[in-house]
């Protein structure tokens, strides 16, 4: 399904639906040469962060999603979705990206 | 100087606790004699309810152990009741002639369960429900099935009547009065607990009066007034208690309702002092340990010569039946002046009254969400008005000012003196102190420091949050428990998800009260884990409680890329299948091809885009996944045998292969890896395998509980057989017996060392019926986990895993086009 984007909203790119990523789980989105985990919690919330740990790039789109939270599958630091900062006594953060939804259609803006 | 010499009769909560502060407060002051008619040490009379559901063992409720009283030279007579007081003498006798003379005397023998003397009550199979023995007849009867009755709908019978229900008896619960519980209870309360238990497959009948209890040599039955006749093979009468006082009335002492004491818990003898339930202290007895404790600690004080005063404070109840939550404190009938607030949610099954007198809270009840219990508690001990806030009152603490709920705001808004251990009468202070001066970081060290949560365990959840906001991260959860998330420790959720037949892991975490809504990284594998081992066929993997390598069904490495390893059975490859694999190698660019320390090849570096492509490409050529990442089956090493070496015994590499083909696909709760060997040379290495075999003339000898890991340990012998049949039925047995029974991420040694090699070996060796029921259920459970899940999902299984969700023009492109990946 494509969707077809306002002109005035250029910010903002369409990635998929709701549906395409299980509840507790991630997908990755690929631009150029980054990628993006876009995660959906249990309780439906949709969040985007670059797919690289703060401890050492461990792709966060693999983790077991928890609590509005990511364990890397690395070494297991706990990374906030909402805003990619490690939680507890680990420090650093990812980049989060702003999502939009608009009735099951995901928006990201990369801006 | 000979010390004074302190006697205690009875060894119960009570007097446990007043030694504690006593010690506390001098631990030289007294020569100590207990006398008990229970033969035990000091256990939580509370947590019966647990061991009787089988939640807990004995073990778990001691309070004190042999070593404590061996530690505090005190002379404990287990099994002596005192028969006689002489207080002239200042001695006390017992039954079987052992006679101790005191300076100071305490009097603690508790209650006597009141049995109702109906035609009937004394034959073999009715009970009381009061001590271990009572716990261990209706496990005894539980065992034999049937049906149970229990007379009284109070808390003891509501206890008594889930943990029979738990041991898989039919139960029936008779209550005199119209709805359950209703001391504790109002109506409405009384009437949504009757609905719970009544889904949980219990029978309950209220205004049901006894007539008799029927039976030639033991009980058989149960009929009413009305003459209902109900069939019952045990009846436990649960209707209430008596001040246990025959030996200090016999003694002269004054004697009401309860032992007569004085604040400072002195008898009318004042060389004489009584604690717990047998006292009647400013006109009142009591059936709850947090009085009793607050009488343990003046008697402490009153013993070292300190002034203290025993004063009433009103208790909360709450009955302790897993899943059930309610809470209930002061007064809820019908009073002048009283108002009620009353908050219903049919679809969560809570209900909330608070009853007010001139805007000052004087009773709550609670069911369902009983989160604010505490908060009204303190409101009603402190008599705040509350005519600020009374519109949101019953909305519970988080609500006043609109936050969101967050347990821990919860915790932080309570003052200083806000009690958190009703049973013990700690409070948020105490605690904090306690974690801050004395560097606590375990609930483990709480409790012991501070006895908050030690006693019923019902505020363990607030004890926690209140560590949380205390320690932040630096909390450890208990050694024993999962994670953070629960205080059930594997055993007991291993245990529940049978018991109570939890079938999701949103079931095993509602059922068992999680205290985060989704759970950890470490406990939802754990609970997948448990959940695909005792439900095989019904339970659906939930893989997105899977760490990744066993989501993708490869092993993750530090790049992202990851590693690919066939299975080569027993080792053994063929000139086709290395081929296939150098074609592999080449056609997808893999940088590394290695021998593994498991006599197989893996494949480093496979970009996850390859993965199906790859095992595409090794199915066609015969090979399947070899589960390198799996808590399972990894290998089953072998040597050459008696194929080709001059010393070879059986055909270990063609045992091998069975056996390597018999267990693949098997989840475990840590990876399992096997070797075979073709004599005691060992060259497969056998002896420090999860499972090894060693070949010799006569037969096969079979060893296990080996690592040579982080830890180093040989293995143990389990016993030697004959035929490969049975190697393959004893290795079947062994496997089911350590997934029934381990716990996740316990390699067999950890289990072996923890459930003993000696039971294990009679279970799945020399118990020939239950060594082929295990089999057996291995056996079952195979036929849904043996699919090659590369094969799966070469044919579009979780595709969603392998492919981006969508490809994005370059970030320096000006362009919005979205280019979206093919539908899966
Ligand atoms: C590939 C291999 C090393 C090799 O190149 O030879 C290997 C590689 C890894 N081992 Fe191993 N182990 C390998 C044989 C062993 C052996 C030898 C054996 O199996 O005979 C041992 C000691 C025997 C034992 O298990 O007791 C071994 C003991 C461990 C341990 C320690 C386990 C323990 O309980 O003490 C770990 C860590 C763990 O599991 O937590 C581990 C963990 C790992 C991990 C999974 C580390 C990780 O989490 O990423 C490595 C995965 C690499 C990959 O992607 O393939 N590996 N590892 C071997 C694969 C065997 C196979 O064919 O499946
Ligand atoms: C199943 C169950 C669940 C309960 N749940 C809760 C709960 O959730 N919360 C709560 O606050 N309370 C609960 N209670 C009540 C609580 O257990 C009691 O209030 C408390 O144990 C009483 O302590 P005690 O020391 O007075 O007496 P007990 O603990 O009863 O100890 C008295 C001891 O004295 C011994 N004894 C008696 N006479 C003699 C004699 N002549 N010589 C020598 N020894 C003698 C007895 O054998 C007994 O061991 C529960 C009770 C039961 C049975
Ligand atoms: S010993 Fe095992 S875990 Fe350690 S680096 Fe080698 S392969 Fe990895
Ligand atoms: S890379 Fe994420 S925890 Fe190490």
């Amino acid at each position: 399904m494509n969707v077809q984007l306002a002109k005035t909203d250029l910010d903002w790119r369409h990635i998929g639906t709701i549906d395409d990523i299980k509840p507790q789980g991630a997908r990755k989105v690929r631009w150029g040469d980054m990628t993006i985990a876009v995660f959906r919690t249990g309780a439906d919330a949709i969040f985007a962060l670059e797919d690289r740990c703060p401890h050492k790039n461990g792709p966060l789109s693999e983790g077991i999603v928890h609590d509005g939270c990511v364990t890397c599958p690395l070494h297991n630091w706990v990374i906030r979705l909402e805003d990619g900062t490690a939680q507890g006594a680990d420090e650093g953060s990812t980049r989060s990206y702003p999502v939009r939804i608009d009735g099951r259609d995901i928006y990201i803006s990369l801006g | 100087m000979s010390r004074q010499k302190l006697v205690i009769v009875g060894n119960g909560m009570a007097p446990g606790r007043m030694l504690d502060h006593l010690f506390d407060i001098d631990a030289g002051a007294y020569d100590v004699t207990i006398f008990n008619a229970e033969p035990r040490v000091n256990y939580d009379r509370i947590m019966l309810s647990p061991v009787l559901s089988g939640e807990k063992s004995f073990e778990d409720i001691v309070i004190h152990d042999d070593a404590w009283y061996a530690g505090h030279a005190i002379t404990l007579h287990r099994g002596h009741k005192v028969a006689r007081i002489d207080r002239d003498a200042k001695t006390v006798t017992s039954a079987g002639g052992i006679t101790a003379a005191y300076d100071k005397l305490v009097i603690a023998t508790g209650s006597d369960p009141f049995i109702i003397p109906v035609p009937g009550h004394q034959l073999p199979g009715v009970l009381a429900y009061r001590d271990l023995d009572d716990v261990e007849r209706m496990k005894a009867a539980a065992a034999k099935g049937g049906r149970a009755v229990v007379i009284g709908g109070g808390l003891l019978g509501l206890e008594a009547a889930a943990g029979l229900k738990a041991q898989g008896m039919e139960v029936t619960v008779l209550h005199l009065m119209p709805t359950l519980l209703e001391r504790q209870l109002d109506p409405a309360a009384g009437y949504l607990l009757q609905k719970e238990l009544e889904g949980r497959g219990i029978d309950i009948r209220c205004k049901a009066n006894t007539k008799q209890i029927l039976g030639t040599d033991a009980v058989e039955g149960v009929e009413l007034d009305d003459g209902t006749l109900i069939e019952a093979s045990v009846v436990v009468m649960a209707v209430g208690i008596r001040p246990n006082v025959a030996l200090a009335k016999e003694a002269g002492l004054s004697v009401e309702r309860g032992i007569v004491t004085d604040a400072a818990m002195r008898t009318s003898d004042p060389d004489i002092l009584s604690v717990g339930e047998c006292v009647q202290v400013d006109g009142r007895v009591y059936g709850l340990v947090a009085p009793l404790y607050q009488m343990a600690r003046v008697a402490a004080q009153t013993l070292t010569g300190t002034e203290a005063g025993f004063s009433h404070t009103e208790t909360p109840t709450k009955l302790k039946v897993t899943g059930i939550n309610l809470y209930s404190v002061g007064t809820f009938d019908d009073g002048p002046g009283y108002e009620d607030v009353v908050l219903r949610d049919a679809a969560r099954g809570s209900y909330k009254r608070v009853i007010l007198k001139d805007n000052h809270v004087i009773g709550a009840v609670l069911y369902g969400d009983v989160a604010d219990g505490g908060w009204y508690n303190e409101m009603l001990k402190s008599g705040e008005d509350v005519s600020g806030f009374r519109d949101t009152l019953i909305f519970g603490q988080n609500h006043q000012g609109g936050g969101a709920i967050d347990p821990l705001a919860a915790v932080a808004n309570l003052p200083d003196d806000a009690e958190i251990c009703g049973c013990n009468g700690i409070c948020k202070g105490q605690i904090v102190t306690a974690i801050n001066d004395k560097g606590l970081t375990s609930l483990a060290e709480v409790r012991a420091h501070t006895k908050a949560s030690a006693s019923c365990g019902t505020c363990t959840n607030l004890v926690e949050n209140l560590m949380a906001l205390t320690l932040g991260d630096a909390v450890q959860s208990a050694p024993e428990g999962l994670c953070g998330c629960t205080h059930h420790t594997h055993g007991d959720v291993r245990r529940l998800i049978r018991a109570m037949e939890l079938k999701s892991i949103p079931a095993v975490m509602q059922a068992l009260e999680w205290t985060t809504p989704e759970g950890c990284a470490k406990c939802r594998p754990a609970l997948n884990y448990y959940l695909v081992a005792d439900w095989p066929g019904e339970y659906e993997d939930h893989q997105q409680s899977r760490f990744i390598n066993e989501r993708v069904h490869a092993n993750i490495q530090k790049d992202g890329t990851y590693s690919v390893v066939p299975r080569m059975l027993g080792g053994l490859t063929t000139p086709d299948q290395l081929r296939a694999i150098a074609d592999i190698a080449d056609r997808y660019d893999i940088p590394t091809v290695k021998v593994t320390g498991g006599q197989r090849i893996d494949l480093l570096g496979v970009r996850k885009e390859d993965l199906i492509p790859v095992w595409k490409d090794l199915g066609d050529a015969g090979m399947i996944s070899g589960a390198a990442y799996a808590k399972g089956l990894r290998t089953v090493k072998t040597c050459v045998g008696k194929d080709w070496c001059r010393f070879g015994t059986q055909d270990s590499m063609g045992l091998g292969i069975k056996l390597e083909k018999y267990l693949w696909g098997a989840w475990s709760p840590a990876k399992l890896k096997l070797a075979v060997t073709g004599c005691p040379r060992n060259c497969a290495e056998a002896t420090c395998k999860d499972i090894g075999v060693i070949c010799v003339d006569s037969g096969f000898q079979i060893v296990y509980g080996g690592a040579a890991g982080l830890h180093i340990q040989g293995t143990t012998e389990l016993g030697t057989v004959k035929t490969e049949e049975e190697v393959i039925e004893v290795i079947g047995a062994l496997t089911q017996y350590y997934r029934e029974s381990g716990f996740y991420l316990e390699r067999i040694y950890k289990w072996a060392d923890r459930v003993g090699y000696d039971h294990i070996r009679s279970v799945v060796l020399d118990d020939l019926d239950e060594r082929r029921a295990l089999a057996e259920r291995f056996a079952f459970s195979q036929t849904f986990a043996q699919i090659d899940p590369w094969a799966e999902r070469v044919a579009g299984a979780e595709a969603h895993e392998f492919a981006p969700l969508a490809v994005i023009d370059a970030p320096e492109g000006a362009s919005t086009k979205t280019v979206m990946e093919p539908a899966e």
